[in-house]
Order: structure tokens, then sequence, then C-alpha cells
């Protein structure tokens, strides 16, 4: 048990030597990341990065390279959220017959909190946002986002969060109520300390970032398609990131506005969600889910939209059911706000608002059932090539489908008493956030690598992690399904039966599988990058893969101003129709084109908003109101900069274009 | 639920068994409520099963058949739209969540954990003899608590029912949330802090089964566990006896003893117990001096007590922070206390003469809301408007 003191002193608050952790553990994850980081910062120091990695990366508003600066912050999170996942597989297969395993409760129990706040936020969110920002430009034909220095303070934002709650592994501790921070447990009397003000703060950060881009891309969508491209010629891709940023943009004030309550009752003794003076905890977790259950969409929808590029793209063919699809995602849209109270049947509702919600729920799968079976009529009759994207896609539709179908399981209210926060339930989110989010994810990387950087990866590498990964995830996962039949609860840290322990060490053996591919992923971007001038690696043409959307038209990597003329769109798969149709390519009459100049602001902003959340964790007043006040003034200050585009000339232009004649002259 | 009773029967039932001999107690459970929800359980699963089986075969014979190497497949890259094909890819789900809908409607509503039960097994009805067996349950950090009103005992950590005969469970937690559950005998309910929950099951076999926390409450969670014994009568009273034999009382001090938090706890027992304590940990006034939430909430519904109410503050906070070691607000208590009225005369009256405080509501007609015994009528006989709920001739409290 950790001790704490909340003592506040003037200049420090309630910071002080005990802050730091005792855990051995924790000092050598310390000592590692100290090393790795002080590496990493003498590298760019002696090869003299910092200034190019300011000017070309950090400040630039450039939706491509902010997309890609996202997947790099989700891949960094990803794998301190799976050190918390394997550590926790270690202890369950570890603490049995009498033993109390290597973690105590106050260890295990920030762990597994841990894991689910960074997957969900700083590993699902960020990969997400940074796919559709990378993206969802070039599809619409566009050449940056609505809003291009708001996507670079969206970034930092996200970052900032990340930031905030990887500074709770080493200083104070980090939340020990779940991922979701149910009160009472996460009010003041039961969690007196840091870590629910870490798991606050770094969340309220992130959630600046991600509601800002949520408005961005919706914007972007909506005002920046390309002439002719109607709603209904939208890329399929572009469509479900359309759904998932309304729900983004509808949701995300609702976890922010209950977290805000949280902090009231936190921090001025409100009482929102206490046991007491009215306070209603039932309430939090409502207004939680009414977040949550439309956050699972924001992250499985744009996965969607990925498997329907994937499928239509390997398998020669057309979408089959295009309008089919997007009525499905649009109903999934709606019906995702309609089916919050399935997460807590267990709660005492009666027992028709409990068949409202679980018949709500089983209706989505309706929708999700018809997404399915395009794929399938995507595939029939179609020239399917194996390349790494469509084998994600079919190991999606056989594990996904499990996954949907242990899902309208626990809708039905019956079921789910029995099987509520079993190891069952772990079992079926993990079923559908891997095998849907995750594989969609990988088969996204895969899909889109050419374009954003010219080179292929590796494909040995690639089948290397992609089997690691499938099995892993069957081995790490099906014996929780028969755990959770066994009556076995989440989160437990000890076991009495002995019973149990086969299935744990199974999955264990799954989790240490995963890692495997994971390693295999990390190799396969190593080996691809030092092979990227090879001949069988290299993307001269732009479309590697005989693609259908407009992303495929411009080089690989994009120029920054995307394409050097808008281009039209005459129907769906737009650039498919353009081969077809045999366009050339433009070379020449170029004109100036007018682009968002980069920007320090954000990062300056995010810095500062940084410091103002971990000064309120550590109830160090001062400091909070000063970087308040600097983001004020900042931000006031950010709107007299009139020096914020530019014209890129003809002359360079022209160089860029004529380079890429000469390129796909030479690939052809 | 004829139709599940047949179902039940069904030689399905034994591909169950494999996994039925890995303890898997919510496929083979021991009570006839939990079994019908495995029965809901399985009959989902096969309904689901008609769409999930083809698809999955479709996929790998779809992705088999017209992979890139087998030009004898038919490619039709212009292929894009097929109304028949629309109207079945629609229709078939919607089929089958239409009949799980009607399913979970009925199911829901029969297993409502609220429902008082109606069979004590498949082929058993319920009959007169089968009177409902009351326990409270209290979720405790980390422990459970049983206290049974008719026999007069309490237990911690352990608990005992007869065989076949119903049991009706009505539970609150101490401090924070958490869930009850048996798995081998019914399914789970959330135990709340300041609130009351209700769970109805029944034992069909003899044995001892686990029960558990199943919603996360803190650092004490893995050891917070107990064990339910399913005995026959006889073995009941025994139990109960021993319960007695073993001394000790259950009263209110006691109790906040117990409650500090306290990890794996053994089980222990109570040859007596506070008749009232449990609508006192509900009603969230155990400490001496509080204000039970029943009392506040009926003197609400009158108008509250004027000014006198906001001198109350203190003795409506019953949150455990104190006791647990913790501490206020950041800001503290005082900018939340009333420090002065907006005119000299309240202040005089609040803070000078305390005993004016104790005036009765003005309003004295009688209470009316949800649960409240009603108003005295032409055709109603006269009735107690007690304010308070811990009426000693009540054998068990009104729900407020």
């Amino acid at each position: 048990m950790a001790t704490f003191s909340n003592e506040t002193t003037f200049l420090l608050g309630r910071l002080n030597w005990d802050a730091i952790p005792k855990e051995p553990i924790v000092w050598a994850t310390f000592v590692v990341v100290a090393i790795g980081g002080i590496a990493a910062l003498a590298a760019l120091t002696k090869y003299r990065l910092w200034g190019w990695l300011w000017r070309e990366w950090f400040t630039s508003v450039d939706h491509k390279k902010i997309g890609i600066m996202y997947i790099v912050l989700a891949l960094i999170m990803f794998v301190r959220g799976f050190a918390d996942a394997i550590m926790m597989r270690l202890q369950q297969v570890w603490a049995f017959g009498g033993s109390e395993g290597y973690l105590n409760s106050h260890h295990y129990d920030q762990i597994f909190t841990a894991h689910g706040v960074i997957m969900i936020f700083f590993v699902a969110m960020p990969f997400i946002t940074g796919l559709m920002n990378y993206v969802v430009p070039l599809q619409i034909g566009a050449r940056d986002v609505s809003f291009p220095f708001l996507n670079n303070f969206s970034f930092w934002m996200t970052v900032g969060g990340a930031v905030i709650t990887m500074a709770s592994l080493f200083l104070g501790e980090f939340a020990q109520t779940g991922w979701l921070a149910f009160p009472p447990l996460s009010g003041i009397g039961y969690s007196p300390w840091v870590g629910v003000d870490y798991y606050i703060w770094g969340l309220q950060v992130a959630g600046v970032g991600t509601t800002l881009s949520g408005i961005n891309l919706l914007v972007t969508i909506l005002k920046m398609r390309a002439p002719g491209m109607t709603m209904m010629r939208m890329p399929i891709f572009t469509w479900t990131s359309f759904c998932a940023n309304i729900l983004i943009v509808a949701s995300f004030p609702v976890l922010t506005m209950t977290l805000i309550l949280l902090t009231l009752d936190r921090y001025v003794g409100t009482n929102f969600f206490t046991n007491d003076l009215g306070g209603n905890p039932m309430m939090y977790i409502n207004l939680i889910w009414i977040w949550g259950h439309p956050e699972v969409y924001i992250l499985i929808l744009p996965l969607f939209g990925v498997f329907s590029e994937v499928t239509s793209t390997f398998s020669g063919k057309r979408l089959f059911g295009y309008s089919s699809m997007v009525y499905a995602t649009v109903c999934i849209t709606v019906l995702s706000y309609l089916v919050w109270l399935h997460h807590f049947f267990t709660m005492g509702s009666g027992a028709s608002v409990n068949s409202f919600f679980g018949i709500t729920t089983m209706i989505i799968s309706i929708p999700t059932g018809a997404k399915l079976f395009n794929w399938l009529f995507t595939m029939y009759r179609g020239r399917i090539r194996y390349e790494l994207p469509m084998m994600w896609t079919i190991a999606f539709m056989l594990t996904f489908v499990i996954g949907g179908m242990t899902g309208v399981l626990l809708a039905v209210p019956p079921a789910d008493f029995v099987l509520h926060n079993s190891l069952f339930l772990i079992a079926h989110f993990h079923n559908v956030i891997i095998g849907g989010v995750l594989f969609g994810l990988f088969a996204a990387i895969n899909f889109w690598w050419p374009k954003a950087f010219g080179f292929k990866l590796d494909v040995f590498w690639g089948k290397v992690s992609f089997w690691f990964w499938v099995v892993g995830f069957w081995a790490a996962f099906m014996p929780l399904y028969i755990l959770g039949l066994m009556g076995v609860t989440r989160r437990l840290r000890v076991f009495d039966d002995p019973d149990l322990r086969i299935w744990f060490a199974i999955a264990a053996f799954g989790a240490v599988l995963i890692a495997c591919g994971i390693a295999a992923m990390f190799v396969q971007f190593g080996v691809s990058i030092l092979r990227r001038d090879r001949p069988e690696y290299r993307d001269v043409s732009g479309d590697p893969w005989d693609g259908r959307t407009l992303e495929w038209a411009t080089s690989s990597p994009p120029p920054a101003y995307n394409f050097a003329f808008n281009p039209i769109s005459h129907g769906l798969d737009t650039w498919w129709e353009m081969k077809q149709q045999g366009a050339t390519r433009p070379t020449g009459g170029y004109m100036p084109i007018h682009m968002p100049k980069n920007t320090g602001t954000g990062v300056i902003l995010a810095a500062l908003a940084t410091v103002c959340g971990m000064a309120l964790v550590w109830y160090v007043w001062w400091l909070a109101a000063l970087s308040f006040l600097g983001i004020i003034a900042v931000s006031i200050a950010h709107t007299f900069n009139y020096n914020r585009d530019y014209y890129i000339p003809v002359s360079e232009i022209e160089a860029t274009e004529d380079a890429r004649t000469r390129q796909l002259a030479q690939g052809v | 639920m004829t139709y599940i009773r047949k179902f039940a029967r069904l030689p399905w039932l034994a591909l169950l068994i494999p996994l039925a001999a890995c303890k898997a107690e919510v496929l083979a459970p021991a009570g006839d409520v939990a079994a019908r929800q495995r029965d809901l359980l399985v009959i989902s699963t096969l309904l689901m099963l008609l769409i999930i089986v083809p698809v999955m075969v479709l996929t790998v014979v779809f992705a088999r058949r017209y992979r890139e190497r087998n030009k004898d497949a038919d490619y039709r890259p212009d292929w894009d739209h097929s109304t028949k094909l629309e109207f079945v890819i629609w229709g078939a789900p919607l089929l089958i969540i239409i009949t799980l809908g009607a399913l979970t409607w009925v199911g829901t509503h029969l297993l409502d954990p609220y429902r008082p039960l109606d069979r004590i097994s498949a082929d058993r009805p319920l009959t007169e003899e089968h009177r409902p067996l009351p326990v409270q349950v209290v979720a405790m950090d980390w422990k459970w608590l049983f206290i049974y009103p008719e026999q007069g005992i309490a237990s911690v950590n352990e608990m005992a029912v007869p065989v076949d005969r119903p049991v009706e469970f009505t539970l609150t937690s101490t401090s924070v949330m958490n869930a009850f559950y048996i798995p081998a005998m019914a399914g789970m309910i959330y135990a709340m802090p300041g609130m009351e929950t209700k769970l109805n099951g029944v034992f069909n076999h003899p044995g001892e089964y686990k029960g558990i926390a199943s919603h996360y409450s803190g650092h004490g969670f893995s050891g917070m566990h107990f064990k339910a014994h399913a005995t026959d009568e006889a073995g009941f009273d025994a139990w109960i006896e021993k319960a007695r034999a073993s001394g000790g009382t259950l009263d209110r001090p006691r109790y906040l003893e117990l409650e500090a938090p306290s990890e794996n706890v053994p089980p222990m027992s109570f040859a007596e117990v506070d008749p009232h304590l449990f609508q006192r940990i509900v009603n969230m006034c155990v400490e001496p001096g509080k204000i039970c939430m029943a009392e506040m909430m009926a003197l609400d519904a009158q108008g509250g007590t004027g000014l006198a109410g906001t001198m109350n503050m203190t003795r409506l906070t019953y949150d455990k922070d104190q006791r647990r070691g913790t501490r206020a607000p950041v800001l503290g208590w005082e900018p939340f206390q009333v420090a002065s009225f907006c005119t000299p005369e309240d202040s005089a009256l609040m803070f000078g003469k305390s005993p004016e405080l104790a005036r009765a509501p003005v309003d004295m007609t009688p209470m009316r809301g949800h649960a409240l015994t009603p108003p005295k009528g032409p055709f109603t006989p006269s009735q107690d408007n007690a304010v308070t709920l811990l009426d000693p001739a009540a054998d068990r409290a009104r729900n407020f």
C-alpha cells in the first residue's frame, strides 16, 4: 500500500518525496524508460534533428504529417498498454494456491485501470483519428482539412493527455477504479489521493483534442469535397469517418461534462455523485455510458470503412450494395445512442426498461450483419488478391462474427444477469475491439503505408505478425469465454480454485504469442524501411494496389498540396473510373496553390494545458492559475498572427510534378 | 415457459457436458432461476448460430473460390447490386432478431430479479408451504454481511439456505457499489449504498456453492467471496443454531466496528442482531446522531424544516470519509457551511435560540407519496402517519 499525504505546501501543493513510487517494478521501468529516453534525445541532438523535427513535424499543419504523428503516438502508447496487459496475465496465472502473485492490490488495480484507459483513449482513438486525418482529405480530393491549425492543436492536446497519464507511472499513482472510474469509489472519500485526478485531467486535456478534431473532420467532409462528389459519391471510408465524427462531436461533450461534475465533487465538495446529500452515483454510470456506448462505434465505424475499401480493392470489384452500406452506417450511428443501459442491466432497472435496451441493442446487429453480408458479396464473383490488408480482413470477418454473437448474447438481459462483469464480457469486447478495431487498423496500415511513405511493407514479416496475432488472439481470449461461463469475475487479483489455472495459463500463452506478433510488426516496419529502395518495395506509381478512390491518384507520398489540380468526381470510385476512361494526368498550366503556414502555437498551448493539468492534479494552485492564464494569453495572441498562409509558387509545383512524371515513366 | 422445458431436455444439452465438467457453473447451475437463465443463453446462441455459421462458411468458401489464381471462377467487376440479395441480407438478421426480441421480452419479465418466484423448479410449482426466506445482504469493504431477520441472526462471508425454499434477498452496500452473485443459484444484482435492491432465487440441489462480489469495489475486492450452503431444512436449522450458539450481538456499535475496511475476512456469525440494523444501513443512519434518509425525505416532502434544514448539514453527511482517515474537499467544508442568514433576525434565531429549531413542520397534513400510507379518507381506516420508518411494530420497514 502506498503511503501518501494530502498535506499541501504553497510551492509544490501535495507533491513531496512520498510521491515517488516504492515498487521495484516501477523503478525498473523508470530506469529502462530513462535510458531509452536519454538515448533518443542524445541521438536527436547528435544528428541535429531537433530543428528538423520542430519545423517539419511538430509545428506542421499538414494533415498527412499530423496523421502520421497520431499513429506514432498510438504505437508508443500501445506498447505501454500491452505491457500492462501482459503483467495482468502473469499475475493471474501466478496468484494461485495461496500465492499473492507478484503485484499488490495497489499496483494491480492501477494496471487494469491504466490498461483500459490507455488502450481506448491513447491507442485506439489516436490510431483512428490519425487514419482519418491522413486518408479522408485525400479521398475527397482536398488539400488539407478545414482548420489546419486546429488539427495541429488537437494532436498536441492528445499528446498532453497521454503525457499526464504516463506521468502517473513515475509520480504518484494512477486511478484504481476501473477504466470508467465509477463513483462512489472514484469520489474523494474512497480515492483520496492523486490517482483519479490524473485520470480526470489526462482525459480532459485529451478530450479537448478529440472533440476539436471531430469538429474539424466533420466540417472537412461537409465542405471540402472535390467538385462533383456528392454525399452519395463519397468513398465508403469517408462515409464511416463522417458518422464516427458525428458521434465524436455529439458524445465527447457528455464525457467532458460528466468528468467536470466528478471534478467538482472531488475538488469543491459538491454532491453530484456522492452517497450523501442527494448525490446519485447511478447518474454517473448512466452519463458515462451515454458517452461510452457511442465511443464503441466511434472506434469501429471507421474500420468498417477500411474493410469495405480493402475488400473492394483486393477483390477488384465495386463494393456490393454501396447505398445499403451507407444506410447501415447511418442506422448504427443513430441506434448507438439508444442502447447505453445494456452496460448495467444488473443495476435494478425494471424488466420493461431492460427489455427495451436489450432489444435496441439487438437491432444494431441487423445493419452490422448487413455490412458483413455486403463484404461477402463484394468478394463473390471477385478476383481476390491475398495481400496483407485482405488477410487481415478475412481474419476480421471470421473473428468479429463470434464477438458480435456474444455481444447479442450479453444484450439478452437474463443472460447478462449471469455473465455481466465476468471474463466472458472481457472476452466479448476484446473479441470485437481486437478482432474489429485492431485487425482493421493493421489492414489500414498495410494498405495505406505505401501511400504515406512511398514503399510497401515487407510481406514475410507481415505474415509472421499476422499469424502470431490471429493465433495469439484466439488463444488469449477463448479461455476467457470459458472462465466467464465458470463464473469468474473480471479484475480479480488472486484465485482459490486451482481448476481455473489451466485456462489462465492458456490465456497467458496467447498473450505471449501476441507479444511476438507485435514484435514482428515492428521488425516488419524496420525491415521495410531498410529495404525501401529495392524495386519490389518501392511504389513509383502512387497506386500500388490498383485502387479505386482518389488517394491513389496522387503520388506516394503525396506532395504537400496533395493534388496539383482539384480532381473532379463523376461517380463512385472516382480514381477507378478515371483509369477506366484512360484519363491522363495534366502536366502543365499550374496555378499557385494557397496553403496554411506552420505554427508552433498548438505545441505551446498544449504544453501549457499539460502543465495546468499536472498542477491541478497536485494542487499547485499558483501554477494552475498561471498556466491557465497563459493559455488564454497565447490564444489571444495567436489571433493577431496574420502571417498564417502562403502560396506555393508555380515553379515549385512544376518541379514536383515533373519529378513525378519522370518517376511514372521509369516505373511503367 | 413449457417450450423452454422441452428444449432443456433435448439431446443438444449433451454438447455442454464437457464444459460442465470443467465446473462451468453458469451452464450447470443448481438453482431454477440460473437454469432458466442458462436456457435462454443457450437458445439465443443457437438462434444466432443460424446466421453466424452460414456467414463463416460463406466467408471461407468465397475466400477460397474467388482467389486470384482460380481463373475458372466467375469474375464480374461491375456487379454491385441485387435487390433480391439485399432483401435477404436485411431480412434474415431481422427475422432472427424479431424472434430473439420476443424471447428477450418474455424472458426478461419472467426472470426479473424483483419478481417473486412462480415455481421451485421446472416440475414443481410454488405452493403455500413455500414461504420465501428473507435474507438481508450488505456489501461491505471487503466482506459480505448476511442478516436473517426471521431467525434474528447474522453472519459474515457465509450463508445457508434450505434447498427448494425460495429466498428473497434484499441488498444494500455500506460504501461503494458492488454486485452480489451466486453463479449456481441466480443472476447477479448490484448492491448500492443508500439504496435497496432485490433478488429472488432458489437452490434445487444441496451443496456448497461459491458466492462472489462481481463488481470491482477497491483493494480488498479479490478476497470478497463467501460460501453459500444449500442444505435440507434440518441442516439449515442446525446452521442457525450454530450461529445462535456462537454468541455475540451485532448492534450498531459492533456494526460500525465491522464496517471498517478489512480483507479476506474468515466467516463469523452473530447470535443476535439489531432488528432495525438493515434499514438503518440503507438509510445511512447507523452512526448515532445521523438523520435517516427516509426521515429526511419525509421532512422534505412536507416542505422541509425551513431554515432549520440548513443547520442539519453535518447531520446529513454520512459518508465515511472521516472514519476511513481520509479528508474533506480541497477547500474544506467551510465554504459550504452556513455562516450567516439573510436577516439579523434569522441569524439570531438560528444561532442563538437553538431550542426553536425543534419546531414541528408547519404543514400538519398527512404525508403523501409513493408507498406512504394514504391519508385518512371517509372510507379508509385511520392510520398512523409516523415520520420515521423505524417503526418497531413493523416487521419489515416500509419501502420509501
